[in-house]
C-alpha cells in the first residue's frame, strides 16, 4: 500500500440464504489509497478480513457487466466507481434493486437472460448472402443507426433504475428494449416484424413510462430511454397506417 | 448427482467456445450441445479485447505477409502448417461474424475498414472502434441463441474431466448458486477455457482467467506446450494492468520517455517518423516493445512517480475527435481511472502481462493427445503463436479454431459411444469428494490471499520481462513450496450457495500447476528466443538446441517432467528477427538470397 493510507467503513448488505432470514447490514473498515475502486475495496474485504462476502466481478475495465450493485442507493459498476468519492462519510453497498438476490450482492439474473433470449437477439437477413459473397456493404452512417444500442454489456444497471420495471417484471425493460432495436436499426436485418410482436405488446415499448432514468445510470451510454422512444412512435405510426393501408401495414 | 447426456461437452463459453458450440449446432443439428460457462458468456474474458482480428483484406496484402509477421513474429516457434491453414481462413471467418452482425467499423464505401497493429507488414487489422473483442462476443452469444440444440449451464463451474477407457467422456460441473454438483456426459468435450494471466501480478487479464482448463488437460497427462512464452504487453495502465489496446499506436500514438524522446529509436526499431510505419518505432511487436521499457528503467529514464515507474503513451497529436471515433474506450478508461485526458496529456504506461502463448498441446485440427478431448483459444497451443503473438491474431484464432474444433469434435462423437457410464459415476463421485475436501478442510491453517499474492509476485521476478536462471529457480522453489502450503489451504466459508470463495480455492489450485509449468518450462530454455529473455549468459536464440517445442508433463505431487517437440517448418527457413530499417534490410538480403540460389 501506498504513504498516503486513509480508512473508509463500507457497509455491506448480507444475504446467506442458508443462515440469515433477512438481509442485514455488516461494516468494515477498509485502508485505501485514491487510485482503489469500490470493487478493490470490496476485494480487500473478501481477502483480508471476511472470506464470506460473495460479489461477481471480472474484467475490471467495465466491460464484463459483471460487477453492478447499488452504491449510497445508485445502480453503479463498482469497478469504475471509487473510494475516494465516498470519504471520509463511507459508502453502503447493496445488491441491484427490482432483482432477487442470491446472495449477499449476487443478484438472480435469469429473468434478464430469458428476456434476452426471447427477442430474436441476431440477425435475422434481409438478404441471405454466401460467404463468397464477401460483406454486406453498410455505411458509416447506416453503422451509426445502430451501434450505440449495440454498446450495452448487459450490466442490469437499468434493470435496478427502472422504476416501471420494479412494478411490474413482466415489463421487458430497457436494456432488451434497445437490444431488440439494435437488431431491428441495422441495414443487414430484415426481422424487425418477427420482433414487433414482442416489442408492440403491452410489455414491450408501451409499458416505459418515460422516467428515463435508465440513460442517466447506463455506464455506457446506451441510452435505451431513446430506443424505447423512437419505437413506441413507430408503433403508433405503424397503427394508425393499418387503418388507411389497402390490406394493412402488416404487423 | 445429476446427470446430463449431451454429444459434445464445451468447457468455457468466450469467443471460443461459443464459435465451436455453433460449429457443432451447424454440422449436426441432431447432436446434443453442454456449453458449460463459469460465468454468463457474456462476461467471459474475450470481451476485454480492444484491437482487432487480422485477416488479409487490401489487394496489396497477401497470404504470405500475414504467414510470414506470424511466423517471424513467433520467432520461428510457430507450427508453419497451421499458420498456413490459419491465414488461409481468418478472412472467411471475419466475414462470417459480419454476417452475423458483428458492427465492424467500416470506410465511406461500405466496405469493412482495416487498421494497423504492431509487428504486421500491411494493415490487415479488422476492428469494431476499440471494443472488438465485447463486439465479437455479444455477437457470437446472441447468434448462439439461434440453435436450439446448444444447452447452456450458465455459471457452471468445471471442476474435473471424466477420462475412462483412455478417453475423455465427460466432465463435473458445480451449479455456482445452490452448489450442487451435475455429472456432463459427453461423448466429445472442448475445453475452451481461456488464458491463465492471472498467475502474474502485473495483468490485464479478468478475474476469472486462472488456467482451468489448462490444468485439468494437464492433471490428466495432456501436455502444456511451450509454457514459458508470456507475453507483456507493453502499454498497460501502471498498478492495475488495464489495457491500452496496441490500436493507440496503429492510429499514430507515440511512446515518450521521461525526456519526452522516442525511445523505441534506441532498440533497433528506427529510425521514427511523424506517422505510424508498419514495422516501425511503435508499431515494432510486442516482446521487443516491453524489452524496450525495461532497458529504459535500467538507464533511468522512466518516470518514477506514486505509480511506480511509467513511460508515456502521447496521443495527443490524434486530436480529440479523432481519438473519440477509434478510440473511445481508451478515452473513457484514461479520463475515468487515472483523470487523464489524453487529448491533452500523455497516458501513463507500463508493460503488463497479457498473454499466455502456449497450452494445452493440440495438433492442428484442436485434438490433443487424448481421444476425445479438444481445445482452442487462448487455453490452447494449436501452434499459431510461437514464443511471441503478433497482436491481432488471437481473436480470429477463436473463429478459426473454433469452428475446427467444432466441426472434429462432433466427428468424434458421431463415431463413439459412452463407454462404461457405472464407472464414470463413480469417477464423478470421487471427484466431487475432492472438490468438497477444498471447503471441508478443518485443519487449515494458509490464508489463500497470501498463497496467490506470494505466487504472483514470484512468477513475476522470476517469469517476466527479463530472466535469471537463479531468480527462476527460485520462482520453481517458491511456486514448488506453495503447492505444498496450499494443501492446508483455510478457507472460512461452508456454505453452498453461491460460495464464491470455494471457487477462488478450487482456481487457486489451478493456477498453482500451471505457474508451476511455467516456470519449470522457463529454467529448462536455455536461450533466449522471444517474449523468453535471458540475461545470464544465454543471450542469443540457439535454433541447434532449442529450435524445439517445450511439453510440460504433469507428475502429481512433483515437478513437471519437460520433454521437448520438433517445430514444423514448411516454408520459412528460421532467419534474423529483424524490424525498423534492419528490417527493411533483413528483407531485401532474404529475397537476393532467394532470386541467386
Amino acid at each position: 500500500m501506498a504513504e498516503n493510507e486513509k480508512i473508509i467503513e463500507i457497509e455491506v448488505l448480507r444475504y446467506r440464504p442458508e443462515q440469515d432470514k433477512e438481509p442485514v447490514l455488516q461494516t468494515y473498515k477498509v485502508p485505501f489509497t485514491d487510485d482503489m475502486s469500490v470493487l478493490q475495496g470490496l476485494q480487500y474485504i473478501k481477502d483480508y478480513l471476511d472470506g464470506t462476502v460473495s460479489f461477481r466481478w471480472s474484467c475490471r475495465m467495465a466491460i464484463c457487466g459483471s460487477c453492478g450493485m447499488m452504491i449510497d442507493g445508485k445502480p453503479k459498476l463498482s469497478c469504475k466507481t471509487f473510494l475516494r468519492d465516498y470519504y471520509p462519510g463511507g459508502l453502503r453497498v447493496e445488491a441491484l434493486a427490482h432483482l432477487p438476490i442470491e446472495r449477499d450482492l449476487v443478484v438472480d439474473a435469469t429473468d434478464f437472460v430469458t428476456k434476452l433470449e426471447s427477442i430474436k437477439p441476431y440477425i435475422i437477413p434481409k438478404e441471405p448472402r454466401a460467404l463468397e459473397q464477401g460483406e454486406y456493404l453498410q455505411t458509416p452512417q447506416q453503422r451509426d443507426m445502430y451501434e450505440q444500442f449495440s454498446s450495452c454489456i448487459n450490466c442490469m444497471l437499468c434493470y435496478a433504475a427502472c422504476p416501471q420495471y420494479g412494478l411490474n417484471p413482466k415489463f421487458t425493460g430497457p436494456g432488451i428494449l434497445a437490444l431488440m432495436h439494435r437488431y431491428n436499426a441495422d441495414s443487414r436485418d430484415g426481422g424487425q416484424a418477427e420482433r414487433n410482436e414482442l416489442g408492440y405488446a403491452d410489455e414491450g415499448y408501451w409499458g416505459c413510462t418515460a422516467v428515463g432514468y435508465c440513460s442517466e445510470v447506463c455506464p455506457k451510454g446506451v441510452d435505451p430511454a431513446n430506443a424505447i422512444n423512437q419505437n413506441k412512435m413507430n408503433s403508433a405510426i405503424n397503427y394508425f397506417t393499418r387503418f388507411v393501408t389497402p390490406g394493412g401495414a402488416g404487423k | 448427482m445429476e446427470v446430463f447426456k449431451a454429444d459434445v461437452a464445451i468447457v468455457g463459453a468466450g469467443g471460443a467456445g461459443l464459435r465451436a458450440a455453433i460449429a457443432v449446432a451447424e454440422a449436426d443439428p441432431k447432436l446434443k450441445i453442454a456449453l458449460i460457462s463459469k460465468v454468463y458468456p457474456m462476461r467471459s474474458h474475450t470481451v476485454a479485447a480492444e484491437g482487432g482480428a487480422a485477416a488479409v483484406t487490401r489487394p496489396d496484402d497477401s497470404l504470405d505477409h500475414h504467414f510470414n509477421d506470424t511466423v517471424g513474429g513467433g520467432d520461428w516457434l510457430c507450427e508453419q502448417d497451421v499458420v498456413e491453414y490459419f491465414v488461409e481462413h481468418a478472412h472467411e471467418e471475419m466475414v462470417q461474424m459480419e454476417h452475423w452482425g458483428c458492427p465492424w467499423s467500416r470506410k465511406e464505401d461500405g466496405h469493412v475498414n482495416v487498421r494497423a497493429f504492431g509487428g504486421m507488414k500491411i494493415e490487415r487489422t479488422w476492428f469494431a472502434a476499440d471494443k472488438t473483442g465485447f463486439h465479437m462476443l455479444h455477437t457470437l452469444f446472441q447468434t448462439s441463441i439461434k440453435y436450439p440444440s446448444i444447452k447452456r449451464f450458465d455459471e457452471y463451474f468445471c471442476s474435473d474431466l471424466m477420462v475412462e477407457d483412455g478417453r475423455c467422456q465427460g466432465v463435473l460441473a458445480i451449479q455456482i448458486a445452490t452448489g450442487e454438483f451435475t455429472l456432463i456426459e459427453a461423448k466429445a468435450v472442448i475445453i475452451a477455457t481461456g488464458g491463465a494471466g492471472r498467475v502474474f501480478r502485473e495483468n490485464t487479464n479478468g478475474g476469472i482467467v486462472t488456467g482451468d482448463g489448462m490444468a485439468l488437460a494437464y492433471r490428466h497427462g495432456v501436455p502444456l506446450r511451450d509454457m514459458e512464452f508470456v507475453q507483456y504487453h507493453p502499454t498497460c495502465m501502471p498498478r492495475t494492468g488495464l489495457l491500452f489496446t496496441e490500436a493507440c499506436r496503429g492510429e499514430g500514438g507515440f511512446l515518450l520517455n521521461k525526456d519526452g524522446y522516442r525511445y523505441l529509436q534506441d532498440y533497433g526499431l528506427g529510425p521514427p517518423e511523424d506517422k505510424p510505419r508498419n514495422k516501425f518505432m511503435e508499431l515494432g511487436p510486442r516482446d521487443r516493445l516491453s524489452q524496450a521499457f525495461w532497458h529504459e528503467q535500467q538507464k533511468g529514464r522512466t518516470i518514477e512517480g506514486p505509480l511506480g515507474s511509467v513511460v508515456q503513451l502521447d496521443l495527443r497529436h490524434l486530436g480529440e475527435a479523432y481519438l473519440r471515433e477509434r478510440l473511445p474506450q481508451i478515452y473513457e478508461l484514461a479520463e475515468e481511472f487515472l483523470g487523464v485526458d489524453p487529448a491533452h496529456a500523455p497516458i501513463p504506461v507500463v508493460p503488463a502481462v497479457h498473454y499466455t502463448m502456449g497450452g494445452i498441446l493440440a495438433d492442428g485440427k484442436t485434438a490433443s493427445s487424448l481421444p476425445g478431448l479438444y481445445s482452442v483459444g487462448e487455453c490452447s497451443s494449436v501452434g499459431i503463436h510461437g514464443a511471441n503473438r503478433l497482436g491481432s491474431n488471437s481473436l480470429t484464432e477463436l473463429c478459426v479454431f473454433g469452428k475446427v474444433a467444432g466441426v472434429e469434435a462432433a466427428k468424434f462423437a458421431k463415431s463413439v459411444s459412452i463407454s462404461n457410464p457405472g464407472a464414470i459415476e463413480k469417477q464423478a463421485a470421487a471427484a466431487q469428494a475432492r472438490a468438497l475436501g477444498i471447503v471441508n478442510n478443518s485443519g487449515g491453517t494458509e490464508r489463500m490471499a497470501v498463497l496467490r499474492t506470494e505466487m504472483a509476485k514470484s512468477m513475476e521476478s522470476g517469469c517476466g520481462i527479463y530472466r535469471l536462471g537463479t531468480t527462476m529457480q527460485e520462482t520453481c522453489n517458491k511456486i514448488d513450496e506453495l503447492r505444498q502450503r496450499y494443501k492446508k489451504l483455510k478457507l472460512e466459508d461452508r456454505s453452498k450457495v453461491y460460495n464464491t470463495e470455494w471457487l477462488l480455492g478450487i482456481e487457486l489450485g489451478f493456477l498453482l500447476d500451471v505457474a508451476q509449468s511455467m516456470a519449470y518450462s522457463a529454467i529448462n530454455r536455455k536461450e533466449s528466443r522471444g517474449s523468453h529473455q535471458r540475461i545470464d549468459g544465454f543471450e542469443q536464440r540457439d535454433d541447434a538446441n532449442f529450435l524445439k517445442h517445450s511439453l510440460a508433463y504433469y507428475t502429481g505431487d512433483g515437478t513437471p517432467r519437460i520433454e521437448y517437440g520438433d517445430v514444423k517448418i514448411t516454408k520459412s527457413k528460421p532467419a534474423t528477427r529483424a524490424y525498423g530499417a534492419a528490417g527493411v534490410k533483413a528483407d531485401k538480403d532474404r529475397k537476393n538470397e532467394a532470386a541467386n540460389g
